[in-house]
């Protein structure tokens, strides 16, 4: 069974910060297959098309068939684990700094046989689930989990390299006023979060709601933040910077408006204000400091999560400007992926539907409940996924996109 | 002859015994906005961004770009910022006569009042009651209130939100255009984030001094600080906008020459 992860000690302020290392990163262009089922934390093998073998490690061809014709598809997960061993020496700078480490070899129920992480609660020759894991490189490995959850099988030290639980860790939600940020802090404290500070951009509104919802946790740090004036977030990065491990950026600046026919592009600028150069301002604040802190102690700064919006992937004419933000915002988050990729920080970019709050008050449902957006977010981090597609109009869309992104076009043009 | 009076003005500066008061509030991105409901179009509130500072981006220099809106910080309204003064003539920044720029004030102190109810409306009593104590208040000249209101600090005390909305001393709907049409005034000014009151809309018409000073061709200036350092009446205002094609108002820095007393 599995240690609870402890209560991280608190930091000699004088010793030196460990850097981050990370695991091998390089893969073949076919083995890249495999992040794309991770990073959505799905379990996906290549398959022939002509003789329907399930081949892993990924390859240009069919290992039995030599037919270039290989499909993508989702596998059975089970398996069973043949052989174990444990790692008391590497030559890699990652592992050196995490022995021993528990590899074996499975033998998938969908055909192949492959070399996994193993976790330390599964017996050898028993049955595993295996799943696809984002490693710290961003890259997928295979992990060989037990075939039923253990009691704090996901503060396992191997597994811990692959996700980014809230539990222990200091969370900062950028707009804590909002209905979805509330939902961001509440669920983060479910989560174990050590502390949650809760960024204020409007510290002169009354809301008692707001102010009792402040009180009602000690754990609950309220700071003043508005993503659209630097100086705001400079200087809560310089107060607070290094406390964060998980940021959750929750500002969103959402009103109706198309391109053509709005009267100006106060509307836009705005919208592009707090969704892009908010979420680039806070980058520059806050990501460099996250970075020097990705390895340190045992709960480092571990992720950074944007909250999209499905309308990032496809434009809504009705909320035109909006949907531009978006989408803007989405480009600057791939290139923060790259840019957080060297310390090993996790980018979760979470796409939503409409969210049941006071500016979707004319959207028919279904809408999502702040609620299940936080949870999942949570359930994100704990799985270790960097694409989040929350709620059935997410999903659909997403999956509708794929198969005909033309007729999504048509569609919400309509 | 002006010569002569220039000459002895600036005497008069320099020895002291005419004082600059400064007006003005600091720019700062933190200094409150008037808040409108979250529809309609808003007032920028102030930002800057470092454009270099003896560095990379410009090694022997330091500058910022700012944004903000016409009417952030310490700013002037011109009688084109509202509908009633949409027809008038000269009635924004870059056509107002240079002249108006300067004039004379008095400083109605309210502060006590104020400070027991942040809703308190001047009346037309209350300024007869203020002549009556310091003089008839001459023509073309600020009606500027002294609240206190800028020694609130930090944007919540400041705006003074309340579920309601925001609660902030004014002036009421009668004495605005009694103001203009018994003693020309010039325009009114205040500490507080506007020229009215904080629950204004309520008012018949609703922003009464927006409404009639701006009407008349009046003007108005807003979040002032220091008016305690004026005297009830005898200081003059420099308060001269940027000069924005058409422009509705901008900020500004307001100066108060008084004599030392």
């Amino acid at each position: 069974m599995t240690d609870a992860a402890p209560k991280p000690k608190r930091k000699n302020p004088v010793a030196r910060t460990r850097l981050p290392t990370l695991p091998p990163a390089s893969r073949s262009r076919a083995a890249l297959g495999l992040a794309r089922a991770a990073a959505e934390g799905r379990f996906e093998m290549q398959a022939c098309a002509d003789c329907g073998a399930v081949q892993y490690p990924p390859r240009e061809v069919c290992g039995s068939c030599l037919s270039e014709r290989l499909d993508w598809r989702e596998v059975a997960n089970g398996g069973a684990l043949i052989a174990t061993t444990t790692l008391r020496h590497s030559n890699d700078a990652y592992f050196r700094e995490r022995l021993p480490w528990r590899v074996g070899t499975v033998k998938m129920d969908a055909g192949p046989s492959a070399v996994a992480h193993v976790h330390e609660d599964c017996q050898e020759a028993s049955r595993v689930r295996l799943a696809l894991k984002l490693d710290r490189s961003g890259q997928a490995v295979l992990h060989a989990l037990p075939a039923e959850d253990t009691p704090n099988m996901n503060d396992s030290p191997q597994l811990r390299e692959t996700h980014c639980d809230p539990k222990h860790r200091r969370v900062l939600v950028t707009d804590g006023r909002s209905t979805l940020g509330r939902a961001m802090v509440k669920a983060s404290l479910d989560a174990g979060a050590a502390t949650v500070f809760v960024g204020d951009p409007a510290t002169w509104k009354a809301d008692a709601g707001f102010d009792a919802f402040v009180a009602s946790d000690p754990r609950i740090e309220p700071v003043a933040l508005d993503v659209t004036d630097t100086d705001s977030v400079d200087r809560l990065a310089a107060s607070i910077g290094a406390k964060v491990e998980i940021l959750i950026n929750t500002a969103d600046h959402l009103r109706d408006g198309g391109v053509m026919h709005a009267r100006d592009v106060g509307l836009a600028r705005d919208a592009f204000d707090v969704n892009v150069l908010g979420l680039m301002r806070l980058a520059q604040a806050f990501g460099p400091t996250m970075c020097f802190r990705a390895a340190d102690g045992t709960h480092g700064a571990v992720a950074w999560v944007n909250l999209l919006s499905i309308h990032a992937l496809a434009a809504l004419p009705a909320r035109g400007a909006w949907s531009a933000s978006k989408a803007a915002a989405l480009s600057a988050a791939l290139t923060l992926r790259a840019e957080f990729g060297g310390a090993g920080i996790r980018v979760m970019n979470v796409f939503p539907g409409p969210i049941d709050d006071e500016w979707e008050q004319l959207t028919p449902p279904p809408k999502l409940a702040p609620s299940a957006v936080a949870a999942a977010v949570v359930r994100g981090l704990r799985d270790g996924v960097e694409d989040l597609y929350v709620g059935d109009v997410a999903e659909e869309l997403r999956a509708r996109l794929r198969d005909n992104h033309k007729a999504v076009e048509r569609e919400l043009g309509g | 002859m002006s010569t002569a009076i220039l000459a002895q003005f600036m005497a008069e500066l320099l020895s002291g015994r005419i004082r600059l008061v400064d007006l003005t509030q600091t720019l700062t991105p933190e200094f409150p906005t008037i808040v409108l409901p979250p529809e309609l179009g808003q007032a920028w509130p102030f930002r800057i961004e470092e454009i270099s500072r003896y560095d990379e981006r410009g090694p022997a220099w330091y500058w910022n770009n700012f944004s903000c809106s016409e009417h952030t910080g310490t700013h002037f309204d011109a009688p084109v910022h509202w509908v009633t003064g949409k027809d008038q003539p000269n009635n924004a920044v870059d056509s107002i006569p240079v002249e108006n720029f300067i004039a004379a004030a008095c400083v109605i102190d309210v502060s006590a009042e104020a400070a027991k109810d942040p809703d308190f409306l001047l009346t037309i009593d209350f300024v007869l009651a203020w002549e009556a104590q310091h003089g008839r208040i001459p023509e073309r000249s600020w009606v500027l209130l002294r609240t206190d209101w800028s020694k609130r600090s930090g944007a919540k005390e400041y705006l003074n939100m309340a579920e309601d909305g925001a609660h902030s001393p004014g002036p009421d709907a009668e004495v605005v255009p009694w103001l203009i049409r018994e003693r020309n005034v010039h325009g009114f000014g205040t500490e507080s984030i506007g020229t009215d009151a904080g629950q204004a809309h309520h008012l018949n018409p609703p922003y009464p001094c927006h409404y009639f000073m701006h009407g008349n061709n009046r003007y108005g200036l807003q979040c002032l600080t220091n008016l305690d350092q004026l005297p009830p009446q005898g200081a003059l205002i420099l308060a001269a906008p940027l000069k924005i094609r058409n422009g509705s108002g901008s900020p500004l820095r307001v100066l108060a020459l008084t004599p030392r007393t």
